[in-house]
């Protein structure tokens, strides 16, 4: 199982503009099922927008992101560098 | 020929075109039996489908780039796959297609509404994936505003605040709804967004989507099935009014040249600097709770005195009435610890909460005093919900000891209005809130539409109560203004000022058709139509009374002319 554990970059959050972005791109590693967490909510699906909103992730907040399976390391290596970004500043993402 | 249908007229102007209905949200049908599983969560799963394409669909025809995200966000919530997994276990233990929409959404939306902050602001967007999925399933229209693609009228029962978020005025020529009354939202909307509408217009929920229909926001008609002809004759004189009203400027005065200030109802600065707004001659109603809703502790004189000083320095030598905390049970302000009452309009709020929280009407008294030495600007001062002399008394006295020169009250308590003139020997000047003397006066809930014919501002009754305060300030040589939804009227306006009324605040977007209804007519005539309207069995008839006082005076200028 890979992991990686990075804080929030964005200054609303994990929330709105951020939160649609993060959960489309782990949609689009599919088949490899994505999860995200934080030190006190179990993991949930990364391509849940319902899911990813309700952790209530701020800018800050550290979360761990896992996923088992051919290219998994390189697939959390992206999506750890979107969780890192200021999205909400970022006029390409 | 045309069905004619009426109703009450709450924003003037006309529009023709045609009619779409809103939705209402279906209703939750009973539980229906289902033989196969897999199919009806096939058919809850294709429901949530529909709408996630339905609401691309519109995401990409939105023209405001902010409103296509919000429908994007909400595609994707729509598409979620654990809402599939929720909807599959839901309809294994039992549930039917519309009942396991329900049961997978409501999960989320406890949450989110726990959650509190932006997650609960998203919960009427769960709600709305919820109402049209559920629609979907039972094979009715999508509830909501309908999008035609085209400029359109849009009929209701009643709009709800969330109706009409997202309602484009290029886009709606205007509304019709069968119940909700001249303060109901539906009303103040179309008002500030500067587009005609009528209210309760029985029968218009008949009238089939695309039908042509014609509205005159002034007196209420409205017409069903009428031809290209008359749509193309009510598009032209809409635009003649609108260019009439773009061109008008000026000081609020009668033919005659009687002065009428036209002041705007503000709770923000941003209200004041709005330069799409037309310009007020001052504030007449500067309304302060937004300081305070949400608060858990008192705002503190400094941020009071900041947020003072940044209205009034907006106003360029114009007058600016404030009006002191008006909140109660039914608009609470935490750290005032409202009891739950059984009848919130008829409990402690207002001035009687204040009175009860002495320290707290201090300092905003104090604020707003250093605010108006701080700019320079005229600033006066004044208490909602008075009912007795001694309750005036009382806060001229503090107002006077916080070093304000002009103290007034508000009178929306009948028992207000029939002491207008000894109220008036305690302070300098009155301002009338017609929504709340409509409601106290007519014993009928503000909020309670079946019963919008009552608290029609033409209504004698309330028409008297206003003579009497404009009676006495004439007396006493005080001012006495209306900062209710009726200065908004333009058909009234001249019949207030006739009462006595000496000036009128209002949304500023009703500015230009007020200005220009009151220079239609002297002050003479302005008297004459408010004797005819107070000798009116109904409101009605008082609308009758005055378009006839008014129609003999306007052949009477042609003629002179």
């Amino acid at each position: 199982m890979a992991s990686r554990t990075i804080t929030v970059g964005s200054t609303s959050g994990l929330h709105a503009r951020p939160a649609a972005l993060f959960v489309a791109a782990a949609a689009a590693v599919h088949p490899l099922v994505v999860t995200i967490g934080t030190a006190d909510k179990a993991p949930v699906p990364a391509a849940s927008i319902l899911s990813v909103l309700a952790l209530g992730a701020k800018y800050g907040t550290e979360v761990t992101l896992r996923a088992e399976g051919d290219g998994a390391d390189a697939a959390l290596d992206a999506l750890a560098d979107l969780v890192a970004r200021n999205l909400d500043e970022d006029p390409d993402a | 020929m045309p069905d004619q249908l009426s109703g009450i007229g709450v924003s003037p102007g006309y529009a023709a075109g045609q009619v779409y209905q809103l939705k209402p949200a279906p209703q939750m049908p009973s539980p229906a039996p289902f033989t196969d599983p897999q199919a009806e969560a096939d058919r809850a799963a294709g429901a949530l489908g529909l709408v996630a394409a339905d609401l691309s669909a519109r995401a990409d025809a939105a023209r405001d780039a902010t409103a296509a995200e919000i429908l994007r966000a909400q595609v994707m919530m729509a598409d979620d796959p654990v809402l599939r997994y929720a909807i599959a276990d839901a309809v294994h233990a039992g549930a039917d297609a519309p009942h396991a929409i329900d049961q997978a959404l409501g999960a989320h939306r406890q949450a989110f509404a726990a959650a509190g902050g932006y997650l609960a602001e998203r919960v009427a967007d769960l709600d709305d994936i919820r109402d049209r999925a559920i629609a979907t399933c039972l094979g009715q229209p999508m509830p909501g505003v309908p999008a035609p693609g085209h400029p359109f009228i849009l009929i209701a029962r009643d709009l709800a605040p969330a109706d009409t978020a997202g309602l484009d005025p290029d886009e709606v020529l205007g509304f019709i709804t069968q119940v909700g009354g001249p303060t109901s939202h539906s009303a103040i909307v179309a008002r500030s967004l500067g587009i005609p509408a009528v209210v309760q217009c029985a029968g218009v929920l008949d009238v089939s989507d695309g039908v042509l229909v014609s509205l005159d926001g002034t007196t209420g008609q409205v017409l069903v099935d009428v031809d290209d002809e008359t749509v193309a004759t009510t598009v032209q004189l809409e635009r003649q009014r609108r260019d009439k009203l773009a061109r008008s400027t000026g000081p609020g005065r009668t033919a005659d040249g009687h002065a009428v200030p036209l002041l705007a109802n503000i709770g923000t600065a941003r209200d004041l600097s709005d330069p799409a707004a037309p310009r007020a001659e001052g504030v007449g109603l500067f309304r302060t709770e937004l300081l305070y809703l949400d608060r858990a502790e008192p705002p503190s004189l400094d941020e009071q005195i900041a947020t003072y000083t940044g209205v009034f320095a907006l106003a360029e030598g114009r007058r600016i009435v404030v009006r002191t905390l008006d909140s109660g049970a039914d608009k609470p302000v935490p750290f005032l610890h409202h009891e739950p009452e059984p009848n919130s309009a008829l409990g402690v709020r207002g001035l009687r909460l204040a009175r009860r929280h002495p320290e707290v009407l201090s300092t905003q008294l104090e604020a707003i005093a250093r605010a108006a030495q701080q700019t320079g600007t005229e600033v006066w001062v004044m208490a909602p919900m008075v009912a007795t002399v001694d309750e005036a008394t009382e806060f001229v006295s503090r107002g006077r000891a916080a070093g304000l020169s002009t103290v007034g009250v508000m009178i929306e308590i009948p028992a207000a209005a029939l002491q207008a003139a000894s109220i008036l020997a305690a302070v300098d000047f009155l301002s009338i809130g017609t929504n709340d003397l409509s409601q106290y006066a007519f014993a009928a809930d503000r909020e309670c539409g079946e019963l919008a014919e009552l608290l029609d501002p033409w209504q004698p009754g309330l028409l008297a109560l206003i003579s009497a305060c404009g009676t006495a300030g004439a007396a006493a040589a005080k001012p006495v203004g209306v900062c209710g939804e009726a200065a908004a009227n333009a058909a009234l306006a001249p019949v207030l000022v006739g009462l006595g009324v000496t000036s009128l605040s209002m949304s500023a977007r009703a500015i230009p058709a007020v200005r220009e209804s009151l220079a239609g007519h002297t002050h003479a005539e302005c008297r004459e139509m408010a004797q005819a309207a107070m000798a009116a069995p109904n409101a009605v008839a008082a609308r009758e009374a005055v378009t006839l006082v008014r129609g003999t005076t306007e052949a009477l200028s042609i003629t002179h002319a």
